[in-house]
């Protein structure tokens, strides 16, 4: 990894610093549906049936894809302030060795006072999303082992 | 409407019954249009649930102790009162359950697993809570038999006209509900048992958005099953009424086999209580039982024609602000509603509104509130629901509209 390249961790910090900037409510969700809608729209190709994330109320398409031994994730979704949340776990999970990102913690939606969004209750896929996110990488992890 | 009475309803001290409207929510005065989903409890209703707890807990039927006696007076006084508020003809006719769906799948288990034989016909309406329609698809795919649907027009009306086409001679029972839960349609549920029993069809009306705002009348209606909940109606959670006709309930085998439903038991077999314990199996929810009565009391000391005003009022209010929203439908516009208004907006998701409203203290139900056949119809996959109950204010309307507003700006 070139000195240049952020862990997992490291782009944590940078996104809780970010919001940290934040002090109302409504600046941070304001910042959250930008995200959303500035997010790399996702192939049609991608946005199956298989690939799709099923919530209760809003769902979350995930595609995830191998590069130069690093794990890379396209995603969306068609509510904006989950896919703003999705466009933070892209961020925070692409570009990284897949060993990586099977082993890393998310500690930022808490820090940033957003971890009622990854409750199970609040039925949006995103819980699901980022359980696919790691096991996706697991995968991928197997992969290069079993070329080497 | 502080400081307003409607029909001699001072509700300012209404409000004020209930403990849990009185904080603040992400920095905000709470408000709470949740009411579809449950509504919150009066002051009454908790005292009574602790006043059973800390002074007179005990099972209740087969104890000779005084706590038992009481416990078991306290019990079977809710049933009156539940047989009172619906006015059916015996206490035989009120059974306990643990609410609405357990009501339905009651009636499904032991009257539906009896009549309903392959090639028989289910009517339930296109306005059905996933409760009153999945048990009966369960039931018809257990016995071959088919589950037909009420057409919905666009305003959220059943079409009660093409009820007649569905009826053959193989249909056995027509389920509906007398309110919707998404959209507050009140449904002609008397001239749909009046033309069911014209053609001797049995009929299961899904009380639980009705008991908080209509009044129920059993004999009048001429019902054959009747279900509703507690906490629908200012009452706790886990505790539901089954009504049935006598006769009905008399030829129906039991539900639950256990303690309390049984008259004797030998190794051999046993032989089954008298109604309404035959249906009764094991130690009830005697607590929630118990404060339901409290609940009852709660609507009996107003009434419900001056609820439904005060609840009316705030519809009307609610419905001219709302639809003058620009980008704002209103699902549901029946002629005959309750307090109940489901919209959608063009180009915002519903879980996004009700996630800004959340910040803004203020409660509303989102997604397809367990009718995904009926969103379908609509060709939606959900809308954002706002509910009122009688201790709702304008001002609290105003604070949606506004919060609507500010959403839509931010998300747009």
């Amino acid at each position: 990894m070139s000195t240049a390249e952020k862990s997992v961790k490291e782009i944590q910090n940078q996104i809780v610093e970010e919001f940290s900037l934040f002090d109302e409510w409504d600046e941070k969700y304001a910042y959250l549906i930008e995200l959303g809608k500035k997010l790399e729209a996702l192939d049609p190709a991608h946005k199956t049936e298989e690939k799709k994330i099923k919530g209760c109320q809003s769902q979350v398409w995930l595609n995830s894809y191998l590069k130069d031994d690093k794990i890379y994730y396209q995603a969306d979704s068609d509510a904006l302030i989950v896919k703003g949340l999705v466009s933070l776990l892209v961020r925070v999970f692409s570009g990284h060795p897949p060993a990586e990102v099977a082993q890393a913690d998310i500690d930022f939606i808490d820090e940033i006072g957003l971890k009622q969004h990854l409750s199970p209750t609040r039925s949006n896929g995103l819980v699901s999303m980022v359980k696919q996110m790691k096991l996706d990488a697991v995968a991928f992890q197997a992969f290069l082992q079993s070329k080497q | 409407m502080s400081g307003t009475n409607i029909k001699g309803l001072d509700l300012t001290t209404i409000r004020e019954e209930f403990p849990v409207l009185d904080q603040q929510v992400n920095g905000k005065p709470l408000v709470y249009f949740d009411n579809a989903a449950t509504t919150q409890k009066p002051r009454a209703v908790i005292d009574s649930l602790v006043s059973y707890y800390s002074s007179y807990n005990a099972n209740i039927h087969r104890g000779i102790h005084t706590l038992a006696e009481k416990a078991t007076a306290a019990f079977e006084s809710t049933r009156e009162a539940i047989r009172a508020f619906i006015n059916a003809s015996s206490t035989e006719e009120v059974i306990f359950t643990k609410g609405t769906t357990e009501s339905v799948n009651l009636v499904v288990s032991t009257w539906g697993r009896k009549n309903i034989s392959q090639g028989d016909e289910i009517i339930v309406s296109g306005l059905e809570h996933h409760s009153n329609m999945v048990p009966w698809q369960m039931l018809a795919l257990e016995k071959g038999a088919t589950v037909k649907i009420i057409p919905v027009n666009e305003n959220g009306e059943l079409i009660l006209a093409e009820l007649e086409n569905l009826i053959t001679s193989r249909t056995k029972i027509i389920a509906l509900n007398h309110v919707s839960n998404t959209l507050g349609t009140i449904n002609p549920v008397a001239e749909v048992i009046r033309i069911a029993h014209s053609k001797n069809i049995k009929v299961l009306v899904d009380g639980a958005q009705a008991a908080a705002h209509l009044d129920i009348d059993v004999q009048q209606l001429d019902a054959d099953f009747y279900a509703f909940s507690g906490h629908k109606m200012y009452g706790p959670t886990g505790i539901g009424i089954l009504y049935g006709k006598k006769a009905l309930l008399e030829e129906m085998p039991p539900y639950q086999g256990g303690g309390e439903m049984i008259k004797d038991v030998t190794y051999a077999g046993c032989s089954f209580n008298e109604l309404p314990y035959k249906f009764e199996a094991g130690t009830p929810n005697i607590a929630d039982a118990i404060a339901l009565k409290a609940a009852v009391d709660f609507i009996n000391r107003f009434g419900k024609p001056a609820i439904r005003e005060v609840e009316q009022q705030l519809l009307e209010y609610a419905t001219s602000k709302l639809s003058a929203i620009p980008g704002l439908t209103i699902k549901g516009t029946a002629r005959e509603k309750v307090s109940v208004i489901s919209f959608v907006i063009e180009g915002i998701h519903h879980q996004d509104l009700g996630i800004l409203l959340d910040q803004e203290g203020i409660a509303v139900r989102t997604g397809h509130h367990c009718t995904q056949p009926l969103m379908g119809h609509f060709g939606i996959t959900g809308t954002t629901r706002a509910s009122f109950a009688v201790y709702n204010t304008f001002e609290e309307i105003d604070r949606l509209e506004a919060g609507i507003k500010k959403a839509v700006k931010m998300l747009k």
